[in-house]
């Protein structure tokens, strides 16, 4: 059975990386649905964020072929439920079709959305929230003339205890003792 | 956790100290040169093969081009300490230095110019990456501000070679050249080796730096050493103490983490009959009470069938790759799995394993001896035996013993076998030559064999024979090239010629490619698509190559023939004319299950 992941993966910044990681995707034929790169809270460290579907035995093992690569300092793999995401969605609808009836108010306060720049030619609205909520928003503005619509990646913050840079230390800590040791047994 | 340094040496694993000893005298000669005030102004060229040197690497295979001519005119002045060895196309100097690594347990460095040089190397760079070789790949580019113009030979080699490298980088600047070279050499070769690929600017290469290295030993997103879960090894301390039927799948890993030692005395104290795949054939004496045989396709009868009856399959350094285990779905049905592997990434891949030992084969083969109870297996060990009769009168003394009809591929390597001393480097191509040598060579423990495996990249046999020659000083060579595989890479003549490579070259000839041959006999109704070959004369070849040859067609010729070619200083090629249409067998046939085993084929009418 498939069903959907969120796979996030902390890397360092360097150039090729992402190539690698879809590359071992690709192999498998797992479509990204959607991906997100942004620096994490340590600094030189990318967090990339991908929504694949799959099945549970094949993102385990596409998630280690993943943490083997070199520049790749860890992967998390997790169900809808173990994460909180957010996607940011961008609506331009014309302004005569949003004024008439002037709905625009009900609309952005009921999806708690903002408007970003008002013309006369047209309005931009903004709205972050979960898929199927950018997507109701979608379907209410399309009538009213819709002229573009962006949307992007998932964005996700874990809900487990242990952070990154706990990883990172405990990865540092260890090279430190080996070295020591190794001062010791030359 | 001791470190590498601290752990005992043995005859098997000293050739991979070699490497750590070399090491260390250039860290002296570093730190002595490096007691001048400055450090060097010198140009991207020459730190190249200063970072080469302070690696430890004292042999390279290459091919010269336009834009790694800066290197090569550096490696004139450099020819007392880095000798190299031209080949005659790049996949040969990808194989030979390839080859090289695996018997000397270095890193085997390989230099190509940008464009078809880089693409030519491809094939040898991922037969490497499926071998888990020790390799370091250095390919010139185009200037840096020509890149991305599709200017003359340039190639997007970084790209290309990303799904087959462990590790690759570009260099635009030469003071980058010491620490990418640096992390190049630490990743080809710590954890599960491979090979990694640094791609030049010839712009890099021509202008200067202030010279100094300092070895890389850390890299923080890359964690190959890690430390012993001794939860772990208690739980397959218990798993191996209760099992009445075990057995222990040795791979490549073995060899790699130099446990070849550790392996003889864990099974010696636990009784476990030992099987190898086609890679760790060298792992364990083959004249062992205790061993088992190899396993797969055209493995032995034994260990195959008795996967099926085993309780508890012990699994060290190796990743279950489809020719070794037939179908998935009936692999091993009896059995608990314990799979000691190093590469996280291989366990659970193919088969399910109840228990992962995430490590080093040494490593863990060393924890694990002192808790494991001391046992002798016989009546399981008498069942290897009663199979290994039946695989005997059937198949074995029939393909080595002939006394009658054609000469049989099986009977040529049972006399190389027999005539060569115990630590001879056996070289292989692929195809049934492969699996002849596999089944009849007779190796002691102490051979090395170099051979493609993950890849079956025919034409690998000629060139890796002399990268192996390169690398193994006094120690017999012998390379079992197939007709077809020969043609593959023949160049490769030249090289031996030009440095008189001392490499003994059998081609079992049987004007077919062999192995597909025998698929289209068995499973295409006897239809010879493209696979028969008309040859040319191999004796007439190796003259013109100046390399002395003999043909052999005949039986009562076969012996004094290996006598000659061995007894002759230098290169040499002996053809074997062997049957034409004989089959590699026992075969596990493609998608049945490793307990049914076709020992003797009869054609289907």
């Amino acid at each position: 059975m498939t069903q959907e992941y969120t796979i996030s993966l902390f890397t360092e910044n360097n150039i090729g990386i992402l190539s690698r990681i879809t590359l071992i995707l690709t192999r498998r034929q797992i479509n990204i649905e959607s991906i997100t790169a942004s620096a994490s809270a340590v600094s030189g460290v990318q967090m990339l964020t991908m929504v694949v579907r799959t099945t549970p035995d094949l993102v385990d093992k596409v998630a280690r072929q993943i943490e083997k690569l070199v520049d790749v300092i860890k992967v998390f793999v997790h169900t809808s439920s173990e994460i909180i995401c957010q996607e940011i969605a961008l609506y331009k609808v014309t302004t005569k079709g949003l004024m008439s009836g002037s709905m625009i108010g009900d609309i952005v306060r009921k999806h708690h959305a903002r408007i970003l720049e008002v013309t006369p030619e047209y309005i931009v609205v903004e709205k972050s929230g979960t898929r199927p909520e950018i997507t109701e928003l979608l379907s209410v503005l399309e009538p009213c003339g819709l002229l573009q619509f962006v949307s992007s990646g998932r964005v996700a913050i874990t809900r487990q205890v242990k952070e990154l840079n706990a990883y990172l230390r405990e990865m540092d800590e260890a090279e430190k003792s080996r070295s020591r040791e190794a001062e010791i047994y030359n | 956790m001791l470190p590498m340094s601290a752990l005992p040496t043995a005859v098997q694993c000293a050739r991979f100290y070699n490497e750590e000893k070399s090491m260390k005298e250039t860290e002296k000669s570093v730190s002595n040169m490096q007691q001048g005030p400055d450090n060097k102004t010198m140009t991207g060229a020459e730190a190249l093969l200063l970072s080469l040197i302070e690696e430890g690497v004292d042999t390279i295979f290459g091919y010269p081009g336009g834009t790694i001519m800066p290197v090569y005119d550096k490696l004139l002045d450099y020819s007392d300490r880095l000798h190299h060895i031209l080949a005659r196309h790049e996949q040969g100097a990808a194989h030979a230095a390839q080859a090289y690594a695996m018997v000397t347990g270095r890193t085997g460095v390989c230099f190509a110019t940008s464009g078809p040089g880089a693409t030519n190397l491809v094939t040898g760079i991922a037969n490497a990456y499926l071998d888990s070789i020790p390799m370091v790949f250095i390919t010139a580019q185009v200037v840096s501000g020509l890149i991305g113009t599709d200017a003359f030979q340039e190639t997007d080699i970084l790209g290309i070679s990303m799904p087959v490298t462990k590790w690759n980088a570009q260099v635009k600047k030469p003071e980058e050249i010491p620490g990418v070279l640096a992390r190049a050499f630490y990743i080809a070769r710590s954890g599960r080796p491979g090979p990694v690929l640094v791609d030049i600017a010839k712009d890099a290469q021509v202008d200067s730096l202030e010279f100094s290295y300092r070895r890389c030993t850390y890299i923080r997103s890359y964690n190959p050493v890690k430390p012993l879960n001794m939860r772990d090894i208690q739980s397959a301390a218990v798993l191996i103490n209760h099992a009445e039927k075990p057995l222990i799948l040795a791979g490549h890993g073995v060899i790699l983490a130099g446990a070849v030692d550790e392996l003889k005395e864990f099974a010696e104290k636990t009784g476990i009959p030992v099987a190898v795949t086609l890679l760790g054939i060298p792992a364990f004496d083959h004249s062992h009470r205790l061993f088992a045989g190899m396993v797969g396709m055209h493995g032995n009868y034994a260990p195959n069938v008795l996967t099926n009856s085993a309780d508890l399959i012990i699994a060290i350094g190796m990743r279950f790759d489809d020719r070794v285990t037939g179908n998935l779905k009936k692999y091993a049905p009896e059995a608990r799995i314990i799979h000691i592997e190093i590469d996280k990434a291989e366990i659970n891949k193919n088969v399910r394993v109840d228990l992962e030992v995430n490590n080093d084969a040494r490593e863990v083969l060393t924890a694990l001896l002192p808790l494991v109870n001391e046992k002798t297996m016989q009546a399981w060990i008498r069942e290897f035996r009663i199979l290994d009769h039946v695989e005997n009168e059937k198949v074995i003394r029939p393909e080595t013993v002939p006394g009658e009809g054609e000469l049989r591929m099986g009977e040529v390597v049972k006399a190389v076998s027999d005539m060569t001393p115990d630590d001879t480097v056996v070289v292989t191509d692929v195809g049934q030559q492969q699996m002849a040598v596999a089944r009849y060579f007779n190796f002691s423990g102490k051979n090395s064999l170099v051979t493609s495996g993950g890849m079956g990249t025919m034409g690998f046999g000629l060139p890796a024979a002399l990268g192996a020659a390169t690398g193994s000083e006094g120690r017999t060579v012998v390379a079992f090239i197939g007709d077809g595989g020969m043609q593959m890479t023949m160049q490769e003549l030249g090289t031996i010629m030009q440095y008189r490579i001392p490499v003994k070259i059998i081609i079992l000839n049987n004007s077919f490619l062999g192995m597909v041959r025998q698929w289209q006999e068995m499973f295409f109704n006897k239809r010879y698509a493209s696979t028969e070959l008309v040859n040319p004369d191999f004796v007439t070849l190796a003259s013109a190559y100046r390399i002395p040859a003999l043909s052999v067609s005949d039986r009562s010729k076969l012996g004094p023939a290996v006598k000659t070619m061995l007894e002759t200083d230098g290169p040499f090629l002996l053809e074997a004319k062997v049957s034409r249409e004989a089959n590699i067998l026992p075969m596990v046939e493609p998608g049945a299950s490793v307990a049914d085993v076709t020992l003797i084929y009869e054609q289907k009418s």
